[in-house]
């Protein structure tokens, strides 16, 4: 390898390695706030790992917040619309794809159009509708209209149209009606597309935070970051509580990410491809 | 196709689409046109709807919150949306090449992207705070004087709370950008070397117009997704100080849930729903003229 190169290398890493200490920054200094003391929280030049390490924060944080509930709640709501969603785009992408139904494509053309219509529009008369119904404070308010979403049945439109027809007529000659076609064949072939519009559906459904709060009043059936914020709006001083009680609502998070992180990239590269 | 296949066909294609499109028409295309019809009332939620006409849409353009709300958001998109699309391709472009640790860099700068935003927020409050923060500690050690008080300053609350959407989102388009990258053909490369361009004109005659169509998708994208910001204005700033970071969707927040005018709130969103449709479509003619691939 040329100097030069090598020199371009080892610029190219350190330069990758700042940007990775600047954008961890946030994170790292909140873990590591969450075992200080109020009095420590704020000493510069920062010192990452405390003297002492309080990790009862976290015990007092627990305590202060019934992440228990919080947690149930999200995973609940989360997991009802994921697989709602799932199954009602799946259905309708398959049809829009390879099914050629008369006004199929007018349909589908209403369906993009909604696509620039922000939540905000339609989050007024959905609370409205919830509310005269008697649903406004429940779950339900938060897991139906998640269920549908015309995201996700573009994203799987447009993975399934680029299956090929031959295989689709196969199965049609050996009998399949189009449901046993979509899951013996389509499905399996989707996997990809399938399980990233899974994880990010899920991802955005347990971050949301405008939807839970307009509807939850309940302490007991709000969702992890309404409850959180909750926790530290009412101690808006106490920092290392605050900190921790944040760390303990990331952990799912992050580890679901470690886990995950093929499926979120291969979507949202699918997504950005496709266009 | 004949006549009884293709009604048979028709009934299992809306068969498949039924689930979906039933609650498209309940949640979705019908809120959206009982949004457009409710802006033209005045409504607290609980009494009779009182129709108003343009009423709602007049006081709006005379109110001056909205008017702040209005120039805050397009503040915030002139500056986010520049900021974290160029940090976004400037990442990717470095990681764009056979790299050891390749994978650990992508997961670190998406991690942003990925965590809980009201559970972040209490660092960048601390990141922020004026006399104690690292931020300003860090300015302070470098012999700045006059520091700002950041999310309680008029006039640098909008950029702290750019600063932090920037952290939140660019890796989300740097994961977009690598795959449009990673599609450009090494062999047009190797032809720009071959005719003796250097890095620079590499860049700018066969990356840029190779991405083209990514970089037109991603800022239609960043740019209605900036019109809608509200999770850290509500958790950081909450609008303030004053109206400083007041953005639309806040607006449009306050007016429904906080004052319970539903009339002129639904008409506020609908403004906003119609800026997006306006600059979405404004962007897509300009498509013509610069996408080349």
């Amino acid at each position: 390898m040329k100097p030069t190169q090598a020199i371009g290398r080892v610029v190219l890493y350190v330069s990758l390695a700042c940007v990775s200490l600047i954008t961890l920054f946030p994170l790292a200094w909140m873990l590591s706030g969450s075992i200080k003391t109020e009095a420590t929280i704020f000493n510069f030049p920062i010192q990452f790992i405390p003297d002492v390490a309080h990790w009862d924060n976290y015990l007092k944080a627990w305590s202060m917040v019934s992440f228990g509930a919080l947690f149930r709640n999200s995973l609940k709501i989360s997991t009802l619309v994921t697989v709602g969603q799932l199954f009602t785009s799946t259905l309708a992408a398959y049809a829009f794809a390879k099914i050629r139904f008369r006004g199929r494509d007018k349909l589908f053309l209403g369906y993009l159009a909604t696509m620039m219509v922000p939540f905000q529009v339609i989050m007024i008369p959905q609370f409205v509708m919830f509310r005269n119904l008697g649903l406004a404070n429940t779950h339900l308010a938060l897991i139906l209209p998640g269920m549908f979403s015309v995201f996700g049945v573009f994203l799987l439109k447009q993975f399934f149209t680029g299956i090929p027809d031959e295989l689709l007529e196969a199965a049609r000659i050996d009998g399949c009606g189009e449901a046993r076609t979509l899951f013996t064949i389509v499905v399996p072939l989707s996997k990809a597309a399938i399980s990233s519009l899974a994880i990010f559906t899920f991802k955005w459904t347990w971050n949301d935070f405008l939807a839970p709060l307009i509807y939850i009043n309940d302490k007991s059936k709000m969702t992890v970051p309404i409850g959180l914020s909750m926790f530290r709006m009412e101690n808006i001083t106490m920092y290392t509580y605050i900190m921790a009680g944040s760390v303990i609502s990331l952990i799912p998070v992050i580890v679901v990410y470690i886990f995950t992180q093929k499926y979120l990239v291969q979507g949202i590269a699918l997504t950005g491809l496709k266009a | 196709m004949k006549k009884r296949a293709q009604w048979r066909t028709d009934l299992v294609g809306y068969a498949f689409v039924l689930p979906n499109l039933i609650g498209f028409l309940v949640f979705i295309a019908g809120p959206f046109l009982f949004s457009l019809a409710l802006g033209f009332f005045q409504w607290d939620a609980v009494g009779p709807m009182q129709w108003v006409g343009l009423q709602n849409y007049i006081k709006l353009a005379g109110d001056s919150t909205f008017k702040a709300s209005f120039l805050n958001t397009f503040y915030f998109t002139f500056t986010a949306v520049p900021l974290t699309l160029g940090t976004g391709l400037g990442l990717a472009l470095l990681l764009n090449r056979p790299l050891a640790l390749k994978t650990a860099f992508r997961t670190v700068f998406f991690l942003p992207n990925i965590v809980t935003v009201a559970s972040i927020v209490i660092v960048w409050q601390a990141i922020y705070h004026p006399t104690m923060g690292p931020l300003n500690m860090l300015l302070a050690s470098w012999g700045v004087t006059d520091l700002p008080t950041w999310t309680m300053d008029l006039n640098w609350a909008m950029p702290s709370i750019v600063l932090m959407s920037v952290w939140l989102n660019a890796g989300y388009y740097m994961v977009i950008f690598l795959a449009a990258l990673s599609n450009v053909p090494q062999t047009y490369y190797e032809a720009a070397r071959i005719d003796g361009a250097g890095g620079l004109k590499r860049f700018l005659h066969v990356t840029l117009p190779g991405i083209s169509p990514t970089i037109f998708f991603v800022l239609i994208m960043a740019v209605i997704n900036s019109f809608k910001v509200f999770d850290q204005v509500m958790l950081l700033t909450k609008g303030g100080p004053g109206r400083a970071t007041n953005v639309l969707v806040y607006y449009v927040y306050t007016q429904s849930f906080t004052k319970y005018k539903f009339g002129a709130a639904s008409a506020a969103a609908n403004v906003l729903f119609l800026i997006i449709l306006i600059v979405t479509i404004v962007q897509y003619r300009n498509q013509e003229k610069w996408v080349t691939y």
